[in-house]
């Protein structure tokens, strides 16, 4: 069963081909010169960035043999021959790993707290007044753009140094961020109910209390929670500048070359985080079902 | 006024008794959670040492030193300041870009649709996982350890933080391609390398384009702070500043921080619609 294709008279074909490729040339002029441009980019910010590839040759041999040092005992040995002698201050960092934890439980909360006051004078549907939303929202996105270890450094030198400014940074850098999350999903909420409890002739606070919670409340607890999770990695290096915390371990560790510790608290870093991120993700599911995630 | 018929109550909690009548456990589970909530910040804040006097005492320094902020002043030192801001996103581009050119072929390894083994899999996922697991300060202390203080070490550590995240992100984004045109491709004869590269690719490239894009944004905002541990652009002058208490110049870096990443913002949001159109945004 031989189909014949039929081909077209070498004029017709010619005005086709001609017009393919110039379409093609066009294209691809296109992503060369975006490539081009690309690449310009690249090389202005390698030479921004102090980059030298020989450098990096050198010194990749480093970081290969910085790793080899870090999983190195000071007998000599691997680390994992010697599991007590690799773990040795486990008892404190486990406790500067459960100040890390509570600092990120404790900001969170007071972060999603405030970003729940705000988040109604943030969102479209709900806000009173025009100007007090965008006050709220600058506000806002102030506390989200500056990075919570910015507002750490302030912190510390205004409440001195400690566990409280890593808090507080915590707190105001989620406020940001929560503030925005929280009013998205207030603004997808469904209007009818509001109009319904205003319709008896309730007060703003009302509303929001009869109508719009009930409808939020799932989506806010699964963001918090998912906050709580980036929050557990952020406050491990709050601690590099002086906020308290694991990172304070780390920081000293690293700087003062005791090799197997870095690896010791880095692995303990991971394997919290590792926890966290799989307990928040299977109370998440608990609570609010697959589908809330999103 | 009408007259609401009255409910017939017995009626109804034979009809719903567990409306009525919901177990003791049921309803207690929300007080217990709320209570334990309530309970573990309590001990947060006292465990961590929060004290009503602490408190005041340093909000009145922070409302003291956010007024020694105003009015913002760069002083003389603004053209080390723009250089810096250079430094930061020079930084953020070169470390995205390592970072999303390392991370293609190993995403490849860690997608379900092309290496079917778990066991292969498995120990590529745990290891993007760690990677990723680490904070980007902390891998540049580490680099900086390697390769000495400077934004050197800002690149190296975005671009390994980052590889992490891509490796998830694009793996996540193979997974998701169409299984149809990876078989015309087999169909024509193609091999396994001519499948990836005519058949997934096409499909992957916008979505793994405007993933990229998007780090590029968000590695500006990384990019600012790793200075503060020693890695180059203007997280250095800007933890510095503070150091010395010139809270002028704080605020003014501050401001140019929010203003860059705003621009980096508009940027990267105008390209990724020109390559990935105005719907695959998510």
């Amino acid at each position: 069963m031989a189909n014949a294709i039929s081909i077209l008279p070498d004029q017709q074909l010619a005005v086709l081909n001609d017009t393919y490729r110039k379409a093609v040339a066009r294209k691809r002029l296109k992503v060369t010169l975006a490539a081009v441009a690309f690449f310009a980019a690249l090389i202005i910010a390698a030479i921004g960035a102090e980059v030298n590839l020989r450098t990096l040759f050198s010194y990749f041999g480093n970081f290969i043999s910085y790793f080899d040092r870090i999983l190195t005992l000071e007998d000599g040995t691997r680390v994992w021959t010697n599991f007590g002698e690799w773990f040795w201050g486990w008892q404190k960092w486990l406790k500067m790993l459960g100040e890390t934890i509570l600092i990120s439980y404790v900001g969170t909360l007071t972060g999603a707290v405030i970003a729940f006051v705000l988040n109604f004078f943030a969102a479209q549907n709900t806000s009173p007044a025009p100007w007090l939303r965008f006050v709220v929202r600058r506000l806002l996105e102030f506390a989200r753009t500056v990075p919570g270890i910015v507002f750490a450094l302030i912190f510390v030198i205004a409440f001195g140094l400690g566990p409280m400014a890593g808090v507080l940074a915590i707190a105001v850098h989620s406020a940001g961020a929560l503030g925005k999350l929280f009013s998205e999903i207030v603004e997808n909420a469904d209007m009818k109910p509001v109009e319904g409890v205003r319709s008896t002739g309730a007060s703003w606070l009302s509303c929001m209390r009869f109508a719009v919670l009930p409808q939020v409340t799932a989506g806010y607890a699964s963001y918090a929670l998912l906050r709580f999770e980036i929050n557990v990695r952020e406050a491990s290096v709050m601690g590099f500048v002086g906020a308290g915390g694991i990172g304070q371990e780390l920081v000293v560790a690293i700087r003062k070359f005791y090799y197997s510790d870095v690896s010791a608290i880095l692995v303990t870093i991971i394997v919290t985080v590792f926890v966290i991120d799989i307990t928040t993700g299977w109370l998440r599911g608990k609570l609010f079902g697959k589908e809330a995630r999103a | 006024m009408s007259q609401l018929p009255k409910p017939d109550t017995d009626a109804l909690r034979t009809k719903y008794p567990d409306v009525f009548d919901r177990p003791a456990s049921a309803r207690l589970a929300m007080p217990a959670m709320i209570l334990a909530v309530f309970a573990i910040f309590v001990f947060g804040l006292v465990d961590l040492g929060f004290s009503p006097a602490k408190l005041v005492s340093g909000l009145s320094q922070l409302g003291w030193i956010t007024v020694m902020m105003i009015p913002p002043d760069p002083g003389s030192s603004l053209p080390a300041y723009l250089a810096a801001l250079g430094e930061t996103l020079s930084i953020a581009l070169l470390g995205t870009t390592l970072a999303a050119v390392a991370a293609l072929p190993v995403s490849l390894l860690a997608a379900r649709n092309i290496i079917p083994s778990n066991l292969l899999r498995f120990p590529v996922r745990r290891f993007l996982d760690s990677v990723r697991g680490v904070d980007t300060l902390i891998w540049a202390l580490v680099w900086i350890n390697v390769v000495g203080l400077g934004p050197f070490a800002g690149v190296l550590a975005i671009a390994l933080s980052d590889f992490g995240a891509f490796g998830k992100l694009f793996s996540e984004a193979i997974e998701a391609a169409d299984r149809k045109q990876v078989e015309g491709i087999r169909a024509s004869g193609g091999n396994a390398l001519h499948e990836i590269r005519f058949g997934l690719m096409p499909q992957v490239l916008p979505v793994i384009a405007g993933q990229v894009l998007y780090f590029i944004e968000s590695n500006t905002r990384s990019a600012t702070i790793i200075g503060i541990v020693g890695a180059g652009g203007i997280g250095l002058q800007l933890a510095e500043q503070i150091r010395v208490l010139e809270w002028q110049k704080v605020s003014f870096l501050i401001l140019m921080i929010l203003v860059a990443v705003a621009a980096i913002d508009w940027i990267s949001g105008k390209l990724r619609f020109a390559i990935i159109g105005q719907r695959a945004i998510a």
